[in-house]
């Protein structure tokens, strides 16, 4: 046994030598670049976890069998198809002076090594915008309707956005600033979750009329402690998420970008717990995690370019606004969105992109109005919120109308009160506890 | 006296509370129950392979009533819980012995007025 160790050590030894000799700075920045990327993209592959926690916590149990299968299998779909057509629309070569790319479709057969790494860390950025939808349509889409939704944003939606400021597209050459996905990822999520959301109408029994008054119904969540350790994944994923997207595993920037996101996502939870504790006499708890992932969603755009101290303020401001925009959506505007997806991913994803615009401080990257940039990147910022949001928004709508008109969106009334776990998979979540009603 | 007692659907409840309320029937008792009548359960697929599940999730309700109260009481459960489906329910109606508040002593008609 001994022998053998010795002789292993040797041989390491000799080979680490022998390697070494051929080494360049060059060469241990492209197997850097290759780690890290592959590393973070395995951490943002695990937000998916962190998702299908969340939603299904603050859903019904009736429909978690449900909400785990839409989960799982918008990665699945979409990943294929961001192979098939997704990455040649996004990182194609550019036509029509920057407004989508086209080239590159099904990739392979085996091509640059880098175009793996890339693909391997764009793909998971495709799948969390596609996954942030299922929580604002939870309880009440029908199975297959999803699906299909769920290809064509990560085949063409998403893509198709993701050009103009990722892919070398018109907004990236106006000096656009989105880090890691404020808007790339989560406004456009966010986005196509409203509209999903507007085109379903509410769960029934959310918003009941008596006598010409609408009251609103809360449907509590049946499991806080699942929503939780979905919040901590996110939040875990987030790393991957941010620093990853310095696109680079010598990048000086990594650790300051791991503590703004850090902070905005404390300050977030703070503030929203605070907003909650005054408001609703208690600190509310899945309020508290919304602030979580609010203050997250907010840096993502700027976490690159914003100094501690700034990170802290857009934490504490996104906290303080998924509560508002919380209560706005639901007792104003009455769109049902069952875990907050719109408010946390739409709304932050816009203040998160704006926020570059005011908080910026690298020269040549993103200066903004407190710095002294005056008003061009805010500008900037403020084109592409409303470029995006006015594509993400008329493509996810005219999609979702076109599913409701073709295959239908919702399940029926029935179904609907039985639960989607018993009637779309004939299983319920929790066997031997018959948590769905039987109609 | 009578004890009236029936299963209803869980989800017509509501209903059933309604309709009671309006006939001036506001005393009740209800308990979960699990049960399975002519509908004979559900089925549930697990990997492919079919699970026959017998018992139903059902609320049963119980409510004494003097005698004049009995055919009110019949007709709003019925009211609140019929939707023409199978699993609807079943009512029975059971002889009342005795009926003591216990607060007060009072017996008979008057404890259950």
């Amino acid at each position: 046994m001994k022998k053998q160790m010795l002789f292993l050590a040797v041989l390491f030894f000799l080979v680490t030598v022998a390697g070494f000799a051929e080494e360049s700075i060059e060469s241990l920045t492209t197997a850097m670049n290759m780690m890290w990327l592959v590393l973070t993209g395995a951490f943002v592959f695990f937000m998916q976890a962190g998702f299908a926690l969340v939603e299904t916590g603050l859903t019904r149990a009736k429909n978690a069998t449900n909400i785990i299968m839409k989960n799982l299998m918008d990665f699945c779909f979409g990943s294929i198809v961001f192979w098939m057509i997704g990455w040649g629309l996004m990182y194609g070569t550019d036509h029509f002076g920057g407004l989508i790319g086209f080239s590159d479709f099904f990739k392979g057969p085996m091509g640059d090594p880098n175009f793996y790494r890339d693909w391997f860390f764009q793909v998971v950025f495709a799948a969390t915008s596609a996954t942030i939808v299922s929580g604002a349509m939870a309880e009440r889409t029908q199975f297959k309707s999803y699906l299909i939704y769920t290809v064509f944003i990560s085949a063409f939606i998403y893509p198709v956005s993701g050009h103009w400021i990722w892919g070398g597209g018109w907004l990236s050459k106006l000096g656009f600033h989105d880090f890691a996905g404020s808007t790339v990822v989560h406004s456009v999520g966010g986005w196509a979750a409203l509209m999903g959301a507007i085109v379903l109408g509410p769960r029934i029994g959310k918003y009941v009329k008596a006598e010409g008054k609408v009251t609103v119904k809360a449907y509590p969540g049946h499991n806080i402690p699942l929503a939780a350790l979905g919040v901590f994944i996110l939040w875990f994923g987030w790393y991957g998420f941010n620093p990853g997207s310095t696109l680079s595993g010598v990048s000086t920037d990594i650790a300051r970008v791991a503590v703004t996101t850090t902070l905005a996502g404390a300050a977030g939870a703070v503030s929203a717990m605070f907003v909650s504790w005054i408001w609703f006499k208690k600190p509310d708890a899945s309020m508290t995690m919304n602030g979580v992932l609010a203050g997250l969603v907010a840096i993502t755009a700027p976490c690159g370019v914003v100094s501690p101290g700034a990170a802290v303020v857009i934490g504490l401001l996104s906290g303080v606004i998924v509560v508002l925009s919380v209560e706005f959506i639901d007792k104003v505007l009455k769109i049902d969105d069952p875990v907050g997806a719109v408010s946390v991913h739409m709304v932050n994803g816009v203040f998160g992109t704006l926020a570059v615009g005011i908080w910026g401080n690298v020269d040549g990257v993103a200066v903004g109005v407190l710095h002294g940039g005056g008003f061009y990147q805010l500008g900037v910022q403020a084109l592409g919120v409303l470029t995006v949001g006015l594509w993400a928004g008329l493509a996810s709508l005219v999609l979702f109308l076109a599913i409701k008109g073709i295959f239908g969106l919702r399940v029926t009334e029935k179904e609907e009160l039985m639960g989607l776990d018993i009637t779309e998979h004939k299983a319920e979540a929790y066997s031997g506890f018959q948590i769905f009603s039987n109609m | 006296m009578k004890l009236i007692i029936a299963y209803i659907q869980p989800h017509k409840l509501n209903e059933v509370k309604q309709e009671l309320y309006r006939s001036e029937i506001y005393k009740i008792s209800v308990t979960n129950a699990m049960g399975c009548g002519q509908q004979k359960g559900f089925h549930e697929s697990y990997r492919g392979v079919d699970i026959e599940v017998n018992l139903l999730k059902k609320v049963r309700i119980e409510i004494a009533v003097n005698d004049s109260f009995v055919k009110p009481t019949i007709d709003a459960i019925i009211r609140g819980a019929r939707s023409g489906e199978i699993g609807d329910g079943k009512i029975f109606i059971l002889p009342l012995e005795e009926c003591i508040r216990i607060r007060t002593g009072e017996t008979g008609s008057e404890a259950i007025g």
